[in-house]
């Protein structure tokens, strides 16, 4: 191995011009001074870092530095055909990847206006595998949310039951985490045999540990102590910021694209959208946050039941289905400006295209990123605080650092 | 819901330098004089019969060295009417200027941070306009079409 192939020469201010410090140390008044927070710390949830402007023990001012997880995602795209994009498109947010593919191939399909003949057993699979990526979103979201304000053990506990999803997931897919189950047209597969079985034992599995996880953490007095009244996000501001997902709903919208567009087969399955109600202390707290993403792992669990219904009964197994009968052997949508919303445990994710009609690759594909946009809020709702609220805050507002830099 | 009659009729009274309806673009899209953004903005906001109170996203758009031109596409979205419209500026490419959405909607901030980091559309009245996702010494900005990659960056051979 040689080493004289790393070729970094080390130079001290490297850092210092690469990214530098927004506030300077010479405007500083009297009793102020600079808290650097991150990038390499565990309660930044990744890559995040944290430029804190502070009065004594007050914080003044917050001024996140992002970029650290910049993978070109746009500039990639901007060079390969549609369907070898969905590989990117799991790793923009790398826990929620079925999500992802999800809204993306449903945005190709309409592009190319084969969005309504995609088979209802197709679309019913599409659903349960994203809403059980969805419970996996927001069992880590709650787990390292109790983590950073210190409750250990509901962390192991959630990582236990998490682990049944993946390997779920992993047997109809082949991978852990970033599946590329869910292609433009179609599934890469049909549900493993039996998979319909494994998954309600499962749910029936996983029904009375919600309930121990909602005792020993969200009852929690501790837990209710630190987060209730802490870091109230104003629904104005929310809307104002372009806010979305539990983070726009916990501070008392209802607000899903799920029932707003009803896209996929959403319209025909019965759930309900829960939006925070400040039972613990404001409208909007970091404690409502938490509590929506609790009760959304319910109706999910409600709407992967009636998938599993309906994927036994109506829509079941036969074996003459294809799952990839409707991929396309070349997508080449016509000339046009697309924009394609949908919902993913953290907000909305959108995917711009601009399609010039002569390639099959895409001219321009720009994606809306929901972290990018919630996490704008920090430095709003962060003024005045204490340090362990703003780590409070920032776990609540749930954020993937692979989503924001892309 | 407002009809789309209206919001043409709407745009195109906020609109001194005219309008045109983009026919190919999902959602319905207007193309408007880069000079007439702040004011059709603040229209779309503050109509009652409109009230587009979320920017969802703002894309910026290279359209070639040959063309000369950049579009910068902002995504509305009224929350309570449940309608969404595109609005499209038009720039050049050596002089991309467009006056900041930032004090209608904070959520251009970020957005507008992005586009000039990835694209080089310069934000006037923009209350903060640095890099936002590449280092703060990167040359050039990558989402051009002839953005060629260096080999090094402070040292570092970079590998493709």
């Amino acid at each position: 191995m040689p080493t004289d192939h790393i070729q970094y020469k080390y130079k001290p201010d490297n850092l210092l011009l690469s990214e530098p410090n927004k506030f300077q140390v010479e405007n500083l008044r009297s009793e102020e001074m600079i808290l650097n927070l991150g990038p390499q710390h565990p309660s930044t949830h990744g890559v995040l870092r944290l430029e804190v402007l502070m009065d004594g023990e007050i914080i003044k001012e917050v001024a996140p530095h992002i970029g650290y997880l910049h993978r070109c995602f746009e500039k990639h795209a901007e060079n390969l055909p549609y369907n070898q994009i969905i590989p990117f498109v799991d790793r923009l947010d790398y826990v929620t990847a079925m999500n992802n593919e999800h809204i993306y191939a449903m945005g190709v399909e309409r592009m190319l206006g084969i969005a309504d003949q995609i088979p209802k057993r197709v679309e019913y699979i599409r659903v349960l595998v994203a809403e059980m990526n969805r419970i996996a979103s927001h069992m880590i979201a709650i787990g390292t949310y109790g983590m950073d304000i210190g409750a250990f053990t509901p962390f192991f506990w959630i990582m236990r039951d998490r682990e049944h999803i993946l390997r779920l997931l992993e047997w109809a897919s082949g991978a852990r985490l970033l599946y590329n189950y869910i292609w433009v047209g179609g599934l890469f597969y049909d549900l493993p045999v039996d998979f319909e079985t494994r998954c309600r034992e499962f749910v029936n599995y996983v029904k009375p540990k919600f309930r121990e996880l909602e005792v020993i953490l969200i009852e929690n007095k501790i837990f209710i102590d630190r987060t209730a009244n802490v870091g109230v996000l104003p629904l104005d501001l929310a809307i104002n910021c372009g806010v979305t997902g539990p983070t726009l709903r916990g501070s008392g919208l209802r607000y899903d694209l799920r029932k707003v567009d009803g896209y996929s087969v959403y319209p025909e399955i019965d759930f309900s959208v829960p939006i925070g109600e400040g039972k613990m202390g404001t409208v909007g707290d970091c404690w409502d946050r938490t509590w929506v993403r609790m009760e959304e792992i319910h109706q999910s669990l409600k709407i992967i039941e009636q998938c599993l219904d309906k994927l036994t009964g109506e829509h079941k197994r036969t074996r003459d289905f294809d799952p990839q009968a409707l991929v396309p052997k070349k997508i080449r949508p016509v000339a046009q400006d697309f924009y394609v919303r949908g919902e993913i445990p953290k907000g909305e994710l959108g995917f711009y295209f601009r399609a010039d009609g002569r390639s099959d690759i895409p001219y321009r594909c720009k994606c809306r990123s929901c972290s990018f946009a919630n996490l704008s809020v920090l430095q709003e709702i962060s003024k005045g605080v204490l340090v362990a609220d703003l780590i409070a805050i920032l776990g609540s507002i749930d954020i993937v650092l692979g989503e924001i830099d892309r | 819901m407002p009809e789309f009659d209206q919001l043409v009729s709407i745009v195109t009274g906020a609109c001194a330098h005219g309008c045109t309806v983009e026919q190919h673009s999902t959602p319905k899209a207007f193309r408007i004089q880069a000079a007439d953004l702040l004011n059709v903005c603040y229209q779309l906001q503050q109509n009652p019969s409109t009230y587009f109170d979320m920017l969802v996203n703002v894309t910026g758009v290279d359209n070639g060295v040959e063309k000369g031109t950049m579009d910068v596409i902002y995504h509305l979205s009224s929350i309570p009417y449940n309608f969404q419209v595109a609005l499209m500026v038009t720039v050049a490419r050596d002089h991309a200027e467009v006056e900041s959405v930032t004090h209608i909607w904070k959520a251009a901030n970020w957005h507008e941070r992005e586009a000039y980091d990835l694209l080089g559309i310069k934000f006037l009245n923009h209350p903060d306009l640095r890099r936002i996702l590449l280092p703060a010494d990167w040359k050039g900005h990558p989402l051009r079409k002839d953005y060629t990659h260096e080999e090094y960056y402070r040292g570092i051979k970079i590998e493709y």
